[in-house]
This record gives structure tokens, sequence and C-alpha cells, in this order.
């Protein structure tokens, strides 16, 4: 069930953020403003620490002059809005079946056993939750922590991650194989050079480019 | 396999950079306004040429959804919406163009919108795709400053704006009406149609909501002509497509390929085959999740296109091929996608809302063996109940893979039942 606590403190956006939020308006046509309100949630969540309190939706119905349901019910149907606090490092782990195929439970395991349950905080500041498919299935099994996406995790991998952030110490997004974002991680295939592509390109033949008002 | 002269995605994996200059090198933005100065009508005859079919999933012919624009702006303004909410479990073939080959992508928004005659484009990006909105976001503005967008867009006379909208969390909103609803800043729940968005879409403007992929292609198309679009593949599947490779396989990867390709090549050339080798195979899912899944003896020279999978009642889908070894607990596997739309179900539709609860519920004791034989016709009942009673396809989706499963592994669920 959503508890929805309160923050202790009243929010408002930062001066930063509010530039952000009004450059979020300025894309919509006048009048439609409220097409905005997915991604300024999404700067007040960033804002507080990875969660949205019920006086952030008093306060983003007001900033966008709507209903105060409006805003929740866009906070309740998206799953990326958290309405009980986060950790510091959150974790949304794919479950779904190609990053099962390729290992996700005993991920799984590993951040209950290290973590807790899901949606709890641990004292260290760490929460985790399974989430479905990340869209980066050529990489499976992923996690997103935060914003940043890690994949092709290995439980030692994933072990490390925790242990270096429990250390305070930077951890790198992206494979943990050696391989450059979803290429085959085959040797025998050959990545061109700029030069080789840019030497292809010129030699193609265009003829939509030829003909008349060429 | 395809030649690399052959290929639209040269950058792909971005082994080199994705910023302006070098994608110019690769060929991005060679005479756009060449391409622009034939005007609406020879762009949109062309692309119908090329043969080139939609490659969200659906497979409509791309100038002929274009066509279906309102000819002249009258009094409201016309919109492009690309959907780059991949969310369609294997798929994951957008966010390398958004990150990797984002000007390929600006340029087809671009020429899309000229023939759509939009000034206006605005791209849905998933919401957990932040650093790949933030590339797509650092293209739009060095295009911005090329002058290539923007006032006059490449010195065309034509005005053109694109602003990167995101969602944030909700596979629902890949379908194209809910993907509106979502972006007018409400609950992503399909529309009725018709109205067709052509008519009646974004802001109650006419509108297209086409894929990262398809946009992407079309300025290769345009340069390089219908004629070499259409020779790759096979008729009435033609071109080059994306193909997305996850699970049981020895190197997953993303790869260009020409349509049509076997399944056996595909995953042989680029995917280093089947883990513990080809005779190893139980079954693919060959379109993305919500396709039926195949047992390996139907994929020995299956051919991977529109056509030849939807005779074999499956479906080409986003052509992400999700590969299953004899390890494999199939039972488990497509139980898992059952547990997924029940997640996703927006809950508009009563069969929906109810009918993909109910059958995961059911999977999931299938997976234990916790079930009756009779379940099993049961369960193909209620998917029959579900498939077309619903306003927008996540019903059919959600129905279609137990379909599958039953057709080909009902021995397995038997299997386990009678243990």
């Amino acid at each position: 069930m959503i508890e929805n606590k309160k923050n202790n403190n009243s929010f408002s956006f930062t001066k930063e953020n509010l530039l952000l939020a009004e450059r979020e308006l300025k894309k919509y046509p006048k009048g439609r403003e409220g097409s905005a309100i997915i991604s300024i949630l999404w700067i007040a969540q960033r804002q507080n620490k990875g969660w949205l309190s019920s006086d952030i939706i008093d306060y983003i119905a007001k900033f966008l002059d709507l209903p105060q349901i409006r805003v929740m019910e866009i906070a309740t149907f998206y799953t990326m809005f958290n309405l009980n606090p986060v950790g510091a490092h959150h974790f949304q782990i794919c479950g779904t079946t190609p990053c099962m195929l390729s290992g996700s439970e005993k991920l799984k395991s590993l951040l209950r056993e290290e973590i807790g349950e899901q949606n709890s905080v641990s004292k260290d500041n760490l929460s985790w939750v399974e989430v479905e498919c990340l869209g980066a299935c050529c990489n499976a099994p992923v996690i997103q922590i935060n914003d940043d996406y890690y994949e092709d995790l290995a439980v030692t991998d994933l072990k490390n991650i925790i242990d270096d952030l429990r250390s305070k110490k930077e951890i790198k997004p992206g494979s943990y194989k050696d391989r450059l974002s979803s290429a085959p991680d085959n040797k025998n295939i050959k990545i061109l050079t700029e030069d080789e592509i840019e030497e292809i390109a010129k030699n193609r033949t265009k003829p939509g480019l030829e003909g008349k008002n060429a | 396999m395809l030649k690399n002269e052959d290929k639209i995605f040269t950058n792909i994996y971005g082994a080199n950079s994705s910023e302006i200059s070098a994608a110019i090198r690769r060929g991005n933005w060679d005479s756009t306004k060449t391409l622009l100065s034939r005007g609406k009508d020879w762009i949109i005859e062309e692309l119908k040429a090329s043969g080139l079919r939609g490659r969200g999933g659906a497979g409509f012919p791309t100038g002929l959804k274009w066509s279906f624009m309102p000819k002249e702006v009258k009094d409201r303004p016309h919109y492009l919406v690309v959907n780059a909410d991949e969310s369609e479990p294997g798929t994951c073939k957008d966010r390398e163009i958004l990150r990797n080959e984002p000007h390929q992508f600006i340029e087809g928004c671009l020429i899309a919108s000229f023939a759509m005659s939009a000034n206006v484009c605005y791209v849905y990006v998933r919401g957990e795709y932040v650093n790949e909105r933030y590339s797509l976001q650092k293209a739009i503005d060095e295009a911005y400053d090329a002058g290539f967008i923007g006032k006059n867009a490449c010195q065309s006379g034509w005005d053109f704006d694109i602003y990167v909208h995101h969602g944030a969390g909700a596979y629902i909103c890949g379908e194209e009406t809910a993907l509106l609803e979502s972006l007018e800043g409400k609950k992503g729940m399909p529309r009725l149609k018709p109205p067709f968005p052509a008519n009646c879409g974004l802001y109650g403007c006419p509108t297209t909501v086409n894929n990262v992929e398809s946009i992407a292609v079309t300025p290769e198309i345009l340069r390089r002509g219908a004629e070499w679009f259409s020779s790759l593949g096979k008729p009435n599947n033609t071109g080059t497509k994306l193909f997305c490779i996850s699970g049981h396989v020895n190197t997953p990867c993303n790869v260009e390929e020409e349509m049509g390709i076997t399944l056996r090549e595909l995953l042989e050339k680029h995917a280093g085959g089947v883990r513990g080798g080809w005779d190893n195979l139980l079954a693919v899912i060959p379109g993305g999740s919500s396709v039926p899944c195949l047992p390996a003896d139907l994929c020995q020279n299956l051919s991977m296109d529109f056509d030849t999978l939807k005779e074999l009642n499956s479906g080409l889908g986003t052509a992400a091929v999700i590969v299953m070894d004899k390890s494999t607990d199939i039972v488990g596997a497509i139980a898992r996608l059952s547990y997924f739309y029940k997640h996703e179900s927006c809950g508009q539709c009563t069969p929906c809302r109810e009918g993909t609860g109910w059958m995961w519920r059911v999977m999931d004791r299938m997976t234990k063996g916790d079930a009756s034989i009779d379940e099993i016709d049961m369960l193909q009942e209620v998917t029959k109940q579900v498939e077309g009673h619903t306003i927008c396809a996540l019903g059919d989706a959600a129905a279609w893979p137990i379909q599958g499963l039953i057709r080909h592994f009902r021995h397995e669920i038997e299997n386990r039942i009678n243990k």
C-alpha cells in the first residue's frame, strides 16, 4: 500500500530546477502545458532524493495549475515515480524473460541477501525493486542504478558494485563484459574505423540526389 | 551476410563519435536540402516504392501511413510523433540509434515532418533511457546550431522544431494512442479508433506516430533510392533491419541484417550461435515477447521476415529474437511474460485487466505442475476471450505467447501436471 509520507520541509524547486521545469513547459503549445507533467514530476523526484512526497504533489499541482488528483493519478500510474523513500542508490533490476534467461534470478537473490526485501531502504541507504523490461536485452541481465544501466552482470560483478558503493567508490556504468555497447563479443567481427566508413559512404551511388532540382 | 556498403547504421555500436561532424563524415545530412526540394509527393512515393514496412512491430507500410495525413494544413497543425518508448521485451535497437546514430534519426524526423507538413515533432523516449535522452538532446542542439533544423531548416524554406518528451515507466505508452494520451499529460490509456491519429491525434490534430528505426532509415532510402532498398530482402519484406538477439546465444547482440536472412545464419554469423550448438535449440521468440514462440523443428530453414513468420502463426514484430536452449524452463519463461502483461495492463478494458491476472495465476501454477489437464483447454479458451476484445493490442499480446506455448509445448505442460 502507498503510504506517501510527508516531508518535514515543504517543497519548492531550486533555482536550477525551476529553470529546467520552465524549459519543459515551453516545449508545448499554449494551453497544453499539462503535457509537461511527467517531466516536471521527474525533476521534482530527483530534487527530493528519488521519491515524491504528498507536499510535492501539492506543489506540482499548484505549479501546473491542475487539480491535485490529476497529479496524483500520474504519480501512481507511472512506475518510475516512487511514493515512498528510496535509497541513495536505488537498484532497479529487470526481471522480464530475456533477463531471466540470462541470470537475473541469481542477481535478485543477491540483492535480497545484501540489501533486504524489495522497497525497503537498508541502513547504509541502498534499496532495490524488480522492474519490467528495461530495453537493454542484448546486454542482459541489466540493473539500472539511479540513472545508469549496468549490463551483462554476473553475480560477482553485482557483489563488487554493492561493495564499492558501500565503500563510497565510483562504479562504472555500461557492460561488465569486455565489449562495446551491444556489439557481438566476437573478435572476428571487424568494427570499421571512421575513415573506412567515410570511404564507403562516399562511394555509394545516390540516385536520390541526381536528376531534377539537384 | 549484409555487405558493409549496404548498411544504413554504420555506428550502431558507438565505436565512433556520435557528434555531428562524425555523423556528416558517415554520410548523414548529405544534401538534405536536395531531398526536400524534390517535394512531399516524391518523398512519399519513393518511400512507398521502397517497400519499407514500419519497424515498430506491426509492419504497416510507412509510405502509405504517411499518405493518410491530410494533404493541406487547414485549421489544425500537423504533428509527427516518434515512438521511442522501446519496451517490448527483447527489443533494444532504438536505444542504440538514440545514443549512437542520433543525427541519422534527426535527419529522418525533418524529412518525415516535411513530407507530412508538420512543423513540430515530438520524440517520446521511455523514462528509463535517461542517458539516451541526453545524447539525443545534445545532437538536436548540434543540429540547431548547424542550421539543419529550426527556422528554414537546411535552407529549405521549411521551419522545423523537434522536442524530446519522456515517459516514466509504462509499457502501454508504446501503443500509439496511449502514447498520445501520455504526451498530453494524462495516464497512458489507449483511445478507441476511429478516429485514427492521422485525423485526430495529438491535441486533436492530424498526427502520425512512427517508430525510431522507421524514421532513421528514411534519409538513406531516399538518397540511395527505393530501388536499392527494395533490392535487399524479399518481395513485400524489403530492406535491412536491426535484429536484437538475446537469451541463450554465445554473443548476444544488435545487428543490422537483410530481411529474410535465415534464423540459423543470423544466430551463427553474428551471435556466436546457440549456446551448446544449433541442436541445443529448444525454441525462439522471433519478434519480441508478444509473438508466439516457435519450436526448434520450425526453425531449421526459417526466413526472418514478416510474411514467413506470420504464416507460421508467429510474427517478426520488432525483430527481437529471444533464444531459448534446451535447459530452459519454457513454461516458466512464458509465465514470466504473462506476469509482464499483468503488470503492464492499463486496466481500462475488463478482459485485459481481469484476464491478464487470471492467465498469469494459471500459468504460475502450470509452471509448478499444480494444475489439472482440463485447465489447459480452459486457459486456451480464456486467451481467446481476451484476444480481440480490448481497445488496444495489449490483450492480444498477452494471449499470443500462451497460445504459442500450448500449440507447441502442450506436452511439456502435461508432463509437469502428470508428475
